[in-house]
């Protein structure tokens, strides 16, 4: 027997027939919801699935995608990329992050800019990848700019355990870990400035399911039960994400509220329990985040626990941080976009001062974003 | 514009050119520059005239070398104007303490490839600075061609034509990726780097009716389809089934997040060919190992003027964009 080849891993859920099925399937079963529903697909995965393979195509009229805000790039307030920035000017200092995070601007600039006015800042593919910059550069101090939701925290704890462990000297790290079921319950419970009301519009969740590889499906088991919300955890291919609506709009047509997996082949319920305890470990709640476009979130961040603060840059280098407020830019409607109230292009700046190489909030930052997916792919019915 | 260069300024997408435009074409504007082509089409439209500067990291990759690409990138800009590669120029600048054994290996990969394409180095620079002051090694090389076939030009591409990619895509892309960042897989994944002339000769000898071609170096094929796109005045819409991508790149997309057509090639060309003709090219280019997967892969339209159209086999569609920024991988 030959062994699985990466490309057995989505060859299947990318099939032209299977995805045709579902599309007649769904078509069916809405039809006899006699209504629009609103799906939020939480994480930038689905947002870039659901546009690049075109899905929106797919579906009738009266299923309606809310992009969420599940994009740690996109969520990140200009004050932490301040910070980060600050952090990448210091003298011996290499900063290191994720993938695109070099490209967000903060309010002196993205730090592709510190780059070009001489700091050391790289990319990793993986947290690990720390190790060998810090002992190929013993005299420098290694930052890691920590990014992400639960998907990648427990790479950041893997990372910690085994500079505690090595005793590693010069590896040190900027948290900004933050959690998705306390975005989905702001989401549904804030307060809307425009009509001064609750009046969320969010009828089921499309379930980020690489974060429930790590937590579990359990996370999600609130919005069925306290807010009768259906849940279902979807994988990233456009099969995935076409039986994941199947599954949803049956629920609806059946009169329930349930938490579903549709990525059996990945998540539990239970969900990884040792990088859960890695994360335990390490990391406590603060008590608020800011989140770019959504505000302040309860609960929703992460931060070291106080017996390792001499790994945490954000204490190391309290006195040079810049604590200051910044707003989002008052022309940029993400919050509007993220809770369901309007689309990137109803916003004035959409394509125009707002792109995706100069982007003003936080849907256009990365390519995960809303107003990143749609100025690239084009949105095109 | 930024106040700094930013290494996205040399991505072959949006923000390198608008640093070409906004700082070079400003100040060395004329009517042939302006044409935007491979090649500058000089001498009454008699010769071709290139240059193109090298610098590749690891200087030695899976599939080729600097030496090799620096002939090969030249030959083949003179190439897709269907000009026949004749004189070069080599220009060199070297970092202190750099290996000599390496730097002759890299010149014996020059000069095999520079019989390939039938051409010469005529003339020469070298410079050798302080250790730091470059990566390792630099190469220019400047290329003239004798134009065997006037008319070919990005700017005519229509309804009439239909578009080609000579080869699987994104092969040099995700090498260099895949070498430079250490990255260990089991499989045969290659640089396409190659010198096209042989190819566009006996495109050329047969008589097929090339209105374009241009190799898909930084940007990939989006970049070419897209520049197209707009200098045309045309919509190129490419059907995504029949885009060549081996499953080695298609694999190193997936885990990075990128997309094969957004990759660097130094041996695939993309071709714009008369309909009448074009199953004729695809038969012409399959004779090479070069062009051995040559595919059709799109038809030109007026459905959105300027802009190149995906299609999916399940018949979605979206636009195929150019590349912005560095390629980053993806988080999560």
């Amino acid at each position: 027997m030959s062994s699985l080849e990466l490309k057995d891993l989505y060859d299947g859920f990318r099939n032209p027939e299977v995805i045709k099925s579902f599309q007649k399937l769904i078509a069916a079963e809405a039809e006899k919801l006699g209504r629009t529903v609103n799906i939020m697909e939480v994480c930038g995965g689905h947002t870039h699935t659901i546009m690049k393979y075109g899905l929106t195509q797919l579906l009738p009229e009266n299923i309606n995608f809310i992009h969420g805000p599940g994009c740690p790039v996109c969520i990140m307030p200009k004050e932490r990329i301040d910070h980060a920035y600050t952090l990448a000017m210091q003298e011996d200092v290499i900063l290191l992050t994720l993938g695109d995070m070099i490209k967000v601007p903060g309010s002196h600039g993205s730090l592709q800019d510190a780059r070009a006015k001489g700091a050391d800042v790289r990319y990793v593919y993986s947290p690990m990848d720390a190790l060998k910059v810090a002992e190929e550069n013993p005299t420098k101090k290694i930052i890691f700019f920590a990014i992400g939701f639960e998907t990648t925290t427990p790479m950041s704890a893997a990372l910690l355990d085994v500079v505690i462990k090595r005793d590693i000297k010069n590896i040190f790290f900027h948290i900004n870990h933050v959690t998705v079921p306390e975005v989905m319950k702001e989401l549904i419970d804030s307060r809307d400035e425009h009509v001064n009301s609750y009046d969320h519009r969010i009828d089921a969740f499309i379930g980020p399911s690489h974060v429930s590889v790590i937590s579990g499906s359990k996370i999600y088991a609130v919005f069925p039960e306290h807010y009768r919300i259906p849940v279902v955890v979807a994988g990233f291919e456009p099969v995935d994400v076409m039986e994941a609506i199947y599954m949803m709009i049956k629920q609806f047509n059946e009169g329930r509220s349930d938490l579903e997996i549709q990525y059996k082949r990945l998540v539990s319920q239970e969900g990884n329990l040792k990088a859960q305890a890695l994360i335990e470990k390490y990391f406590e709640k603060v008590d608020l985040f800011k989140w770019r476009g959504m505000g302040n979130v309860p609960n929703s961040g992460l931060k070291l626990r106080d017996a390792f603060a001499p790994y945490d840059a954000e204490v190391l280098y309290k006195e040079v941080l810049p604590y200051d407020e910044i707003d989002d830019h008052k022309l940029c409607i993400c919050g509007d976009i993220l809770r369901g109230f309007a689309k990137p292009q109803q916003c004035s700046v959409f394509g125009t001062a707002c792109k995706p190489s100069s982007p003003l909030g936080s849907c256009m930052v990365s390519s995960e974003g809303a107003c990143a997916a749609y100025y690239k792919y084009g949105n095109l019915l | 514009m930024t106040k700094n260069i930013v290494l996205a300024q040399g991505n072959g997408g949006e923000e390198n050119a608008e640093l070409i435009s906004k700082i070079f074409y400003k100040h060395f504007k004329n009517e042939i520059l302006e044409k935007s082509e491979d090649a500058a089409i000089i001498d009454g439209g008699r010769l071709a005239f290139t240059t193109d500067s090298f610098t590749v990291s690891p200087i030695f990759f899976d599939g080729g070398d600097i030496g090799k690409l620096s002939i090969c990138g030249t030959c083949n800009d003179l190439a897709m104007m269907g000009a026949k590669p004749t004189y070069m120029t080599c220009a060199v600048i070297v970092e202190e303490g750099f290996s000599v054994e390496e730097l002759e290996k890299i010149v014996r990969s020059m000069k095999k490839e520079l019989e390939i394409n039938g051409a010469v180095i005529v003339c020469g620079d070298t410079k050798v600075v302080p250790r730091g002051s470059v990566d390792k090694i630099f190469i220019n090389t400047t290329g003239v061609g004798v134009v065997q076939k006037s008319g070919i030009s990005s700017n005519s591409v229509s309804e009439e034509d239909v578009i080609i990619v000579s080869n699987e895509i994104g092969k040099h892309g995700a090498t260099i990726f895949a070498n430079r960042e250490g990255m260990e897989f089991s499989s045969n994944l290659q640089s396409d780097c190659t010198s096209l002339w042989p190819l566009v000769e006996k495109l050329l000898s047969e008589g097929i009716a090339i209105t374009a071609m241009r190799d898909a170096t930084r940007g990939g094929v989006a970049a070419v389809l897209n520049e197209w796109a707009k200098q045309s005045k045309v919509c190129i819409e490419v059907n995504e089934e029949t885009i060549p991508v081996s499953d080695e790149v298609r694999g190193i997309c997936e885990i990075l997040g990128f997309e094969a057509y957004n990759l660097a090639n130094e041996g695939t060309f993309v071709l714009a060919i008369k309909r009448s003709d074009a199953q004729r090219a695809v038969e012409v280019l399959k004779t090479f190992e070069e062009g051995s997967k040559a595919s059709i892969i799109a038809s030109v339209t007026h459905q959105h003027d300027g802009r190149v159209l995906l299609l999916s086999p399940w018949g979605s569609k979206r636009f195929m964009d150019l590349p912005t920024g560095e390629l980053l991988p993806r988080i999560c």
